[in-house]
């Protein structure tokens, strides 16, 4: 479904993707791991068309995304940090996107789910971090898109809505649908990931199921075979 | 794009500052109305008020305008919507807001005090159209140095710069020249200095259609005889435009490599 073919990318001196390949198929939730600074952001934002790759081609559905726009129809993106225009209120924001969007939306059903009915007339600019990102959540996931990314998902939820997040992910992917989740909350991964995605010096350094990972570094315990990863690095 | 630049304008009628700044304007054309009791007299003043005073405005308004509404144009970059847009109708949002409160804020006084039974309906027009030029050329510049610059406090300080040495600097400058090579043909260096400054423009372009460049001596003389006809008025007016192009143009080009 997406395909990174060979893409480097430098922001002045620092070399963050060099010369990365990745493949990943449809369907499943792919969690993307590394280390901070490890470019799995700057690579969700080459996906994304935000930051544009000094070299190398990444497709989507078959057709190259640089210098396109009408493939990001079809994905929703959860950006790290939920920062919103602090003058629009939380519905007013909704109805945008909708209206930028010409697609259905369920972002009633989503707004319920979180709680946000006593918050949709309030400034965005008042609400607490948690709050933003609940509704960061409701924008993301109120279309009915192929592919869901979501750039650490987990900042600043309380357990019932991390809850609730955990059921919507898995309820996507019971349609069929592919999620990229990057995460430092390794029980998160865990919980929800098929596939793990390791970032490592601007190259794939792993990819494979939970238990290859386990397998692979002699550890029975997920944090620890990923911070023996990180530790090869720092060696 | 009308989208976005709905948003855009919404959001700047919803900000205290549109108000301010229109309320500035109405205040302003009420006093000088008020002092000079005439509306010719009252149209020279304003000139040198909007000659400066707009462009520091629009760039102000620009810059911020665009590190204040970044993460929410990160949002924007992630819909589909072409980047061009999404740009295009921010800076044409910020635009017509600033030309709205101008046009708005200066219109009513003078029209309340009978403008169109005057004869300055045409000067008056004039300056009004020559402000909105300065407004969409200052808020184009300003988002240019946006654009090319990370730092916040970087882009606010050479945006102000860019303004004071289009408004201050570059005239000092110019003055300096004209002394230093007084004894060399000066009619076109002086005409061409000109055009390249759209505040120096502007400024030649309304004290000539109004009835006071005898004031001018000689130099007013060969600036008569250029902009005062139909064709010098042409051709500023053109450089105009090129001046808000131009800087259109470099910054679809600079969005193209961008990273957000």
């Amino acid at each position: 479904m997406i395909q990174f073919k060979n893409i480097h990318k430098r922001f002045g001196k620092l070399t963050v993707l060099d010369g990365l390949d990745l493949d990943i198929k449809k369907g499943g939730i792919f969690a993307i791991l590394g280390p901070n600074g490890s470019g799995k952001t700057t690579l969700i934002k080459c996906l994304l068309g935000m930051v544009i790759p000094n070299k190398g081609d990444i497709t989507f559905e078959g057709k190259s995304v640089l210098k396109k726009w009408e493939y990001r129809n079809n994905l929703n993106y959860l950006p790290q940090i939920a920062n919103f225009p602090p003058n629009l209120t939380v519905i007013e924001l909704i109805n945008m996107v909708k209206n930028l969007r010409p697609k259905s939306s369920n972002e009633q059903e989503l707004i319920q789910l979180f709680g946000l009915k006593s918050f949709l007339n309030k400034k965005l600019g008042n609400l607490s971090g948690g709050t933003k990102q609940k509704v960061n959540l409701v924008l993301t996931f109120m279309f009915d898109s192929d592919l869901i990314i979501l750039d650490e998902p987990t900042t600043g939820l309380d357990p019932i809505s991390l809850i609730h997040l955990k059921e919507l992910i898995q309820k996507e992917k019971e349609k069929g649908k592919t999620i990229l989740i990057t995460t430092h909350i390794m029980s998160f991964v865990n919980e929800v990931a098929d596939e793990i995605v390791f970032l490592l010096d601007g190259k794939i350094y792993f990819k494979g199921s939970i238990d290859e990972l386990k397998k692979q570094t002699n550890n029975n315990n997920l944090e620890h075979a990923i911070a023996n990863l990180i530790s090869k690095q720092y060696a | 794009m009308l989208k976005i630049l709905k948003y855009s304008f919404y959001d700047l009628m919803r900000s205290r500052w549109s108000y301010v700044y229109f309320l500035f304007y109405l205040l302003l054309g009420f006093v000088l109305l008020f002092l000079n009791n005439d509306v010719n007299k009252a149209v020279i003043t304003l000139m040198n008020i909007i000659i400066v005073l707009t462009p520091l405005i629009g760039t102000i308004f620009g810059v911020m305008y665009y590190y204040n509404s970044k993460e929410f144009t990160e949002l924007l970059l992630a819909q589909p919507i072409n980047r061009k847009k999404i740009f295009m109708g921010q800076y044409v949002g910020i635009s017509l807001s600033l030309t709205l409160s101008l046009v708005l804020g200066l219109g009513i006084p003078f029209i309340l005090y009978g403008l169109f039974k005057s004869t300055a309906i045409f000067n008056f027009t004039l300056l009004l159209i020559v402000g909105s030029f300065l407004n969409f050329i200052f808020v184009a510049l300003s988002y240019n140095i946006a654009l090319s610059t990370e730092n916040k406090i970087k882009g606010f300080g050479y945006a102000i710069l860019m303004w004071l040495f289009l408004a201050v600097i570059y005239d000092g400058v110019f003055l300096i020249s004209l002394v230093m090579f007084d004894e060399y043909p000066l009619d076109k260096f002086s005409l061409i200095a000109t055009m390249l400054n759209p505040i120096d423009l502007s400024r030649i372009l309304i004290l000539l259609k109004l009835d006071i460049s005898a004031l001018l001596g000689y130099t007013g003389a060969v600036f008569r005889k250029f902009f005062g006809t139909n064709f010098g008025m042409l051709i500023s007016m053109s450089i105009l435009v090129l001046w808000v192009i131009f800087p259109i143009f470099r910054m679809n080009r600079k969005l193209k490599r961008k990273d957000f």
